[in-house]
């Protein structure tokens, strides 16, 4: 089967991000006053082959484990679509 | 005692790494290509310091699946020395040789300056050559070099005497308990984002990198000499 697998990476809310401090800043300054938080992460999307949706997800997370995320400091959650 | 710098595609303090060794020790050393798979016959490894892989994804996360990893590892396992400088630093915490991890600056700025740095412990093989206590000047040049872990590790850290450096008055990056470098459990994996290898001439503005050089050369004599 194939699968597209859309992953989101995120800092853990114990990590500080001087970058999401930085974007908040200037979207308050362009008038977005209803901004207080801005957390910056990363999105990554992989089409793969998999037995099934379960073994699809083995998968992913052993990737996100080994490379994708630094699960120091980042978490990770995804979801999986059959793709054509 | 034959040194190793290993070369990524990426990398930029491999010659600055080697001819540090060679000015400070006279010592052999060689560039080694990261593909190599054995590191056998080198006494120390220096990962230096550069952008592996373009810093993709993350500074280290996949240099640290080299073939020259592996090997690197084993030589860490047969607790010869290792030492991370910036980039190897982060390689070095991407690997898992060494715990916690480098974030960005808090600055959110590159930073390209002389610092001072305190240097916490001379219990290590790198370090013996200077005095507790001792505040040494060394560039430094990163982006990403706010060291992060999580309480618990730093609490071990400090119970166990493997902070080797910080930072002393300003903290350039927002790093945790103002760490600039820190050491394995074994003591002999060093990571460090401060460059030694760039303090070994007066015409770079300081020496005071160069004792670090001297201090691992000594005790792999004093070592050898006790095995012989």
């Amino acid at each position: 089967m194939k699968y597209l697998a859309c992953i989101q990476i995120t800092l853990k809310p114990s990590v500080l991000d001087p970058q999401g401090a930085a974007v908040a800043k200037a979207l308050g300054a362009l008038g977005f006053g209803e901004v207080s938080d801005v957390r910056v992460g990363r999105y990554i999307e992989t089409r793969m082959t998999a037995q099934d949706e379960e073994a699809a997800r083995q998968q992913v997370t052993s990737m996100c484990d080994a490379l994708l995320a630094n699960t120091v400091i980042e978490r990770y959650e995804f979801s999986l679509e059959e793709a054509s | 005692m034959r040194f190793a710098v290993v070369v990524f595609p990426g990398s930029n303090c491999d010659e600055d790494a080697a001819r540090a060794i060679t000015r400070v020790l006279d010592a052999p050393v060689e560039l080694v290509w990261h593909q190599t798979v054995a590191l056998d016959g080198y006494d120390a490894v220096i990962i230096p310091g550069g952008f592996a892989y373009g810093d993709y994804l993350r500074a280290g996360a996949i240099a640290r699946f080299s073939p020259v990893m592996t090997a690197v590892a084993a030589h860490a396992a047969a607790g010869k020395p290792v030492l991370g400088i910036c980039n190897g630093f982060q390689v070095l915490t991407e690997a898992g040789l060494l715990p916690g991890t480098l974030l960005p600056n808090n600055s959110l700025q590159f930073r390209c300056d002389i610092v001072s740095v305190r240097v916490e412990t001379t219990a290590i093989a790198f370090t013996c050559g200077y005095t507790q206590g001792q505040v040494i000047r060394l560039p430094i040049a990163h982006g990403q070099g706010a060291y992060y872990a999580d309480e618990e590790t730093l609490a071990d850290l400090r119970r166990h005497d493997q902070i080797v450096f910080r930072y002393d008055g300003e903290n350039p990056n927002g790093s945790a308990d103002d760490i600039a470098g820190i050491v394995n459990r074994g003591r002999n994996v060093l990571g460090m984002m401060p460059h030694p290898e760039r303090a070994v001439h007066e015409l770079l503005g300081s020496t005071d990198g160069a004792p670090l050089f001297a201090s691992l050369l000594r005790s792999w004599e004093r070592q050898v000499a006790h095995g012989a």
